[in-house]
């Protein structure tokens, strides 16, 4: 019977659990104190304690991005929900699922500058898609279960409720999901039929066409990447994507130009400058993909599949806007195109790949091989040789690491590549590979790192022992904040302005004082040896320490306020060029 | 071309909850975006709806992005763009206080009977006009009493309606 009395608290663990949840990542403190007491008696839910707030949003969002469900994090009131802001508009940027639920102080007492008190709801509501501030234990159940529905559904995002303690020790009434729906929110899953057969009518006669992909296709799950893989195979169009969408389509089918963007392949950029017909499914036209916006690819029609209206001529003017969920747009443009017996320009794009052809033969990420040193280009090479086969799974950090990963390590399936795309989090990656890697217990992880960043939330090497997580940090340890560094090369005359790591702890040590596998390699011969090495740790983890080439800039490169067709290549391409004043303000 | 700046009435029904408000304040202070009236109070009370009524100017491309946005926010139910869907009146009221003697208080009372304002409070020295009418005619009003004595003006921003049988 619904009509059993359950404290707040309890009403907040059954509702987890009929959720699906079953691991939550928090950290407690007063306000949560219940919820807490609630845990501790029951065995279904798995609680995951990191060692700060962030981390569990990222290590919730490692979760969410590998297995495709809602990610559930648990802080307290006060702190425990400001720690955890970044985590949540690092979510919000990326579209991650999850739901946040937050202590607060008891309802007599908000607005009195009690302890530890926030105006949490306050505070986060840019950082979130909703959130919720719950008063009465009877609105309890209703409220998560319309917070994981908001989270998951349409865009997802991150959703949070704010519960305040007095409202935890309280006896309510729980009512299952089944018996919730929403009043007002209902995004738009399945696309107007009429805008798919224009778009199919351009997409048969395109000369010069691209899919250009983001992360909208891996939301989608899994069958929306299948859908994907099967239109572009038929078309036999050339497709790249975004950070976010990397993994969507199999990087190993020649079809693949690699990720484009400000780090984007050669053939990825001159693609999308040249094109006559843009097929974007899932992506964003963020100012890392399309550079200066009056040159970006000028003599284009554009498709524009997004499930988020808003996204919509919002950066760039599109023809066919779609709105929809990839994976049900895809489905009925692979139907419309296969009963209207629709077949490409065979003849045109051929021309288009003999083309696209001549710049992959540019050989773009090229770069400087060298016995003398180890490249970190290099070291990820051997990585990618070292996984292939294996099931494993990428989270990285963000600078320069982060752009190598994306350019080196390919990804043949979604759900694989976790990393901050729209906020650039430093810190993202040990605790996303952490998330990850509990929700594959099997798999092998790894978080392709750089010293600055891995310092930002290395504390969570505890809770990765603590739980037997045995993720892989594989550290890119130039002594730089290497993107700044960069930045500063091209932009500021080489004044490395506090770009330097400087104090760095000996990596193999820290290791060895939490029990982990520590290694390092400073030669070539060692890369392989010690990726082998860390390879066969499987019960805690382990932290490699690569001395990479310091002065290694990542390339190619488009500066910012520039053109697709204005690319670096490397150092010795001029840098004065590339810098004019209005370039110089952007991000 | 299309850089012309329009400005634009949208009319938001929302459930009236805690934090709405800040919702859509919150959407036009982060990205940007103008306010040049805004007005929130509740019209159905057995549903809890309010209606927002905002007046905001951009480009065509920003307006659509205002809107899109307005209607993406969870507690948002329509957002009708009045402006794009045809005539719809618009009206403003204003409380206005005139203070002073003599003529120019005889001057003020005969412009408020001309613009058809009510005097909703009067002493020897001040009268408080209550005038609604368009926001041009506020305006207008507002700007001869500046002339006559004029210490305060407090104004509700415009509400507006679509003409015509059609309900929101």
């Amino acid at each position: 019977m619904s009509e059993q009395k359950l404290t707040g608290a309890q009403i907040v663990i059954k509702a987890l659990k009929d959720q699906g949840v079953d691991i939550i990542f928090g950290y407690p403190g007063g306000a949560v104190l219940p919820i807490y007491d609630a845990l501790f008696q029951q065995n279904d839910l798995k609680h995951v304690l990191v060692r700060h707030e962030q981390a569990a949003v990222h290590a919730a969002e490692g979760y969410a991005r590998s297995t495709g469900k809602v990610g559930c994090v648990l802080v307290t009131s006060g702190p425990g929900a400001t720690n955890a802001v970044t985590g949540l508009l690092d979510a919000l940027c990326d579209s991650i699922p999850l739901v946040c639920l937050s202590g607060q102080v008891p309802t007599h007492l908000i607005g009195n500058d009690a302890f530890q008190e926030a105006d949490t709801t306050g505070i986060t509501r840019p950082c979130t898609k909703h959130n919720y501030l719950v008063k009465d234990v009877d609105n309890l159940a209703r409220t998560l279960h319309e917070a994981f529905y908001v989270a998951r559904s349409g865009r997802p995002g991150p959703v949070l409720v704010d519960i305040p303690k007095d409202v935890q020790f309280a006896d309510g009434t729980y009512l299952p999901p089944a018996e919730v729906k929403h009043k007002t929110y209902r995004p738009q899953v399945k696309p107007e039929i009429a805008r798919i057969e224009e778009a199919v009518e351009l997409i048969a006669n395109a000369k010069r066409p691209v899919f250009y992909t983001g992360g909208g296709v891996i939301n989608a799950g899994p069958f929306a990447a299948k859908l994907l893989t099967q239109f572009v195979k038929t078309t036999g169009f050339p497709i790249t994507s975004t950070l976010m969408g990397l993994g969507a389509f199999p990087a190993s089918e020649s079809q693949w130009l690699g990720m484009l963007g400000m780090h984007g392949t050669y053939e990825a950029n001159l693609a999308m400058y040249e094109c006559d017909l843009m097929i974007n499914i899932g992506a964003r036209f963020d100012d890392r993909v399309t550079g200066k916006l009056s040159a970006f690819s000028p003599g284009s029609k554009k498709i524009h599949v997004d499930i988020d209206p808003s996204s919509i001529n919002k950066n760039v003017a599109v023809d066919i806007p779609i709105v929809g969920d990839c994976g049900a747009v895809l489905e009925d443009m692979l139907r419309i195109w296969k009963a209207r017996a629709k077949s490409p320009d065979k003849a045109a794009l051929k021309e288009w790949w003999g083309k696209i052809e001549g710049w992959r033969a540019r050989n773009c990420l090229n770069y400087n091989r060298t016995e003398s040193v180890i490249k970190p280009q290099y070291a990820l090479e051997r990585l990618r040789e070292a996984l292939r086969g294996k099931d494993h799974y990428i989270t990285t950090e963000v600078g320069q690491h982060q752009m190598w990963a994306a350019q080196f390590l390919p990804f043949d399936q979604p759900n694989r590549w976790m990393t901050s795309g729209g906020l650039g989090t430093m810190g993202y990656g040990l605790p996303a590979a952490i998330g990850a890697q509990l929700a594959h217990p099997d798999a092998i992880v790894v978080d392709v790192s750089g010293e600055a960043s891995f310092l930002m939330n290395m504390q969570e090497i505890g809770t990765a022992v603590q739980y037997r997580a045995p993720v892989k940090i594989f550290i890119l340890n130039n002594q730089y904040m290497g993107m700044v560094r960069q930045w500063q090369e091209l932009l500021h005359g080489s004044r490395y302005s506090q770009s330097y790591s400087e104090a760095l702890p000996d990596f193999v040590k820290l290791a060895e004082s939490w029990g982990c596998v520590g290694l390092r390699a400073t030669t070539v011969a060692e890369v392989d040896q010690v990726i082998e090495k860390m390879l066969a740790v499987t019960d805690r983890p382990c932290i490699i320490d690569i001395a990479v080439d310091p002065k290694e800039n990542c390339f190619p490169m488009i500066p910012g306020g520039k053109a697709h067709n204005e690319i670096l290549f490397g150092p010795d391409d001029s840098p004065s060029d590339a810098t004019p004043e209005d370039g110089m303000v952007l991000v | 071309m299309e850089n012309v700046i329009e400005k634009h009435t949208i009319a938001v029904l929302v459930d009236n909850e805690p934090g709405v408000l800040a919702r859509v304040i919150g959407l036009f202070s982060g990205r940007g975006y103008n306010i040049e009236s805004l007005t929130v109070a509740e019209v159905n009370n057995a549903d809890h709806l309010s209606r927002i009524t905002l007046v905001t100017s951009g480009t065509r491309m920003i307006i659509e992005q205002i809107k899109a946005q307005l209607s993406r926010l969870v507690p948002v139910h329509r957002v009708h763009d009045l402006t794009d869907e045809g005539p719809a009146v618009e009206r403003e009221l204003a409380l206005v206080k005139v203070a002073g003697t003599g003529d120019k208080r005889i001057e003020a009372l005969r412009l408020a009977d001309i613009f058809k304002a009510k005097v909703v409070d009067a002493t020897l020295t001040s009268f408080v006009f209550e005038l609604t009418g368009t926001t041009e005619q506020v305006d207008d009003f507002v700007g001869l009493m500046g002339q006559l004595g004029l210490v305060e003006a407090s104004r509700t921003g415009v509400v507006a309606m679509s003409k015509g049988p059609a309900a929101f």
